[in-house]
């Protein structure tokens, strides 16, 4: 108790900014509930293979020891890199796991064992990746790409950890004010997006009611399409966000922060846009006070009690489903 | 109709023709077979990188638990994604009792362990079962990974992560010794050094431990049919098809899903006990929730709602991946590449429950004719 007290502010800023990383991939997750009715279990490997991509592009281009405006490109490219492979591999994941099932009307059940397919094929072929190149011989070029890949991959990139200014007695890092200003920022966006954009009202249009959306003249699969994309490119940005944060990434890195950022979709009422941000937040903030309360190896213990006493209460989560509904 | 189908069907149809006798004797020989099966030792089918009674111990083990997820997936629709969580608790009480703090012999264990999860299912299942569909899916989620957390952590009952060793076996006969056969390409020999007592529960060898698997799933599969063809599963039936309407006929759909929920749990607990005195030794890693994902697969590739589909896609999901072991590395990325085809080509399973053929064959009926009525 006493620990929490005496750094009570580290702690919530600190659970603020892994908040953000589970909401902006809660919003992949409760896009595609929204549109679909599905939980796309394969979507914490989108955000792994995100990550990977900023790791290879930075390596690539030689991004170590780099400082100064170099350092913010570097960022900025970081961003952009995860985010398009992130999006290009959700879209994919689409194609091949969900479409062909869709055309055949099957039940949400098999959906989920299709994307419980494709998660394993996707993290598998991370953890393989040295193996096609070992056939051409190719792998002690590419050792820094595909060596070890069982193995943690570290973000090639310094950022100095720079302390900016005081919350009350916490000193606020610059790590901090990326994560949590670019997920603000891009939550934002988001928001506006699908409220007021013709491509946001369609994807309200067939999340409230597929069959008259069609008839309406929204094209289904042209949505269900952008769903994947934006939900892909939001995973991407939280891999970047996660690299800063942690440093490293792996093949299975995406499990148990998928799992984290569904509860979060759940918590706050999945189908629904702004539900998914207050979900991610809630959860990150209380997995911080409860790790000060208990110990940090009692943290995850804490998350999800946290939403099985939230469902009791609130059986639909803490803003309720549905993203037509919901305006957002 | 696929050819996968129609053999599955043919054969079936071959079965159900024959007469009562017969049907007697094609399932007794089938089931001595099944019991000799490691005996036998067949070429091909033996698994050149393990121990081929370890791996059909296992088989025979992931069977009971799809038999057991079977009845909250298949019969009452509950999507249970934390079934791991049973299993943890039913080895550990085992683990326990029977080791780590007290040392109560294993016959008292195992039903020490099912009522603990009988309960623990209870617990678990009486607030979280009146929330719907996916909501339970993460909430049983969440539920397989506490389970896993409180073992990693409460180390004064659970020993932590260094696991709990010494668990006790079955209690052991050892009457008399069966000779394995060996097999020199495609000619069989008796090797009488290497022989099996029946029946001594040691760490040496699987085979016992495989027989105890094997007589609980049988055991279980025929309790299974019992409750199925009663009331109770006719309840699970309606309230799985159409929860409102099932409550509005008089059915208590909650009590039912409960009951689904528990006896579920005491099936899975009884699983883990099995798994823990066969192991002797068990540690959180044991549970992982990835292992909860592949039992939803065990239930879904069967067929859900069909006991022998279930069964059959439990031992070929555990049995495949030992036999094919040389591929150790890609054999996961096949696993998911083959549920991705089987969600493609065979949504409905395997072998779908025989009853869910029915109705939908029935729904299609309904809607040709009423489009036939919209038309005219």
């Amino acid at each position: 108790m006493d620990l929490l007290l005496s750094n009570f502010w580290a702690y919530t800023i600190g659970g603020l900014a892994f908040g953000a990383i589970y909401a902006l991939i809660a919003l992949g997750y409760t896009l595609v509930y929204g549109v679909l009715r599905l939980i796309n279990f394969a979507h914490s490997e989108v955000f792994m293979w995100g990550s990977f991509a900023a790791v290879w592009v930075l390596l690539a281009l030689g991004a170590k020891g780099a400082t100064g405006l170099g350092l913010v490109a570097f960022l900025i490219i970081g961003f952009a890199a995860a985010m398009a492979v992130s999006a290009a591999v959700a879209l994919g994941l689409e194609f091949v796991a969900y479409r062909p099932l869709r055309k055949r009307n099957s039940p949400p059940l098999i959906a989920l064992i299709s994307a419980i397919g494709a998660s394993y094929v996707l993290s598998e072929a991370m953890g393989l990746r040295d193996k096609p190149f070992k056939w051409f011989g190719a792998d002690d070029n590419l050792a820094d790409y595909v060596g070890r890949p069982r193995e943690a991959s570290p973000l090639p990139l310094d950022v100095p950890t720079v302390r900016l200014f005081y919350i009350f007695d916490y000193h606020v890092s610059n790590i901090d004010l990326i994560v949590l200003g670019s997920a603000i920022v891009m939550m934002v966006v988001l928001d506006q997006f699908v409220q007021r954009s013709r491509l946001g009202r369609g994807i309200r249009a067939v999340a409230q009611d597929a069959e008259a959306a069609a008839l309406m003249g929204v094209n289904r699969d042209r949505v269900i399409r952008l769903t994947f994309v934006i939900g892909g490119a939001m995973a991407g940005a939280a891999a970047m966000m996660y690299l800063l944060k942690i440093g490293v990434t792996r093949y299975n890195a995406g499990f148990l922060l998928g799992v984290k950022a569904f509860t979060a979709a759940v918590l706050g009422g999945i189908g629904n846009l702004r539900g998914a941000l207050l979900g991610g937040f809630v959860l990150g903030v209380a997995e911080s006070y409860g790790s000060a309360l208990f110990g940090s190896n009692w943290k995850d213990v804490v998350a999800f009690t946290l939403l099985v006493v939230i469902l009791l209460f609130r059986p639909t989560g803490l803003l309720g489903e549905s993203l037509g509904k919901a305006r957002a | 109709m696929n050819p996968v189908s129609s053999f599955f069907h043919g054969v079936a149809d071959r079965f159900r023709a024959l007469p009562r006798w017969g049907r007697l004797v094609v399932l007794a020989v089938v089931v001595v077979l099944v019991y000799f099966l490691p005996i036998l030792n067949p070429p091909v089918i033996t698994t050149p990188d393990s121990d081929f009674g370890a791996v059909l111990f296992l088989c025979a083990m992931y069977a009971l638990v799809a038999i057991g997820l079977n009845i909250v997936i298949g019969y009452a629709g509950l999507l249970d994604l934390g079934y791991i969580g049973f299993f943890a608790i039913g080895a550990y009480t085992v683990g326990v009792l029977g080791s780590a703090h007290a040392k109560v012999p294993l016959l008292l264990c195992i039903p020490a362990a099912m009522a603990v999860t009988l309960i623990s299912g209870v617990v678990l299942g009486a607030p979280t079962l009146r929330v719907r569909g996916d909501y339970l899916a993460i909430v049983t989620l969440g539920f397989g990974e506490i389970v896993r957390l409180i073992l990693v952590n409460a180390d004064k009952l659970t020993n932590g992560n260094r696991g709990i060793s010494g668990i006790p076996t079955p209690p052991s006969l050892d009457l008399f010794g069966v000779p394995h056969l060996v097999w020199d390409g495609f000619v069989a020999r008796v090797d009488l050094d290497n022989q099996t007592r029946f029946i001594k529960f040691s760490v040496v060898d699987s085979i016992p431990y495989y027989w105890l698997a094997l007589t609980l799933v049988f055991f279980v599969l025929f309790l299974d049919w019992r409750m199925q063809n009663s009331r109770v599963g006719r309840a699970w039936e309606a309230t799985r098809e159409d929860e409102d309407a099932a409550e509005l006929m008089g059915v208590p759909t909650f009590r039912f899903k409960l009951l689904a929920f528990a006896t579920g749990a005491a099936i899975g607990g009884l699983s883990g006990a099995l798994f823990a005195t066969k192991q002797q030794f068990i540690n959180p890693d044991n549970f992982t929730i990835l292992y909860s994902v592949l039992f939803v697969a065990m239930v879904v590739v069967g067929g859900q709602g069909n006991r022998w589909g279930v069964v059959v896609a439990a031992a070929l999901l555990t049995y495949l991946p030992e036999r094919f072991r040389d591929l150790s590395d890609a054999r996961f990325l096949l696993f998911g590449l083959a549920l991705m085809a089987l969600a493609i080509f065979r949504p409905q399973g395997l072998m779908p429950a025989r009853r869910n053929v029915r109705a939908k064959r029935a729904d299609e009926e309904t809607e040709v004719l009423e489009e036939g009525a919209a038309h005219a």
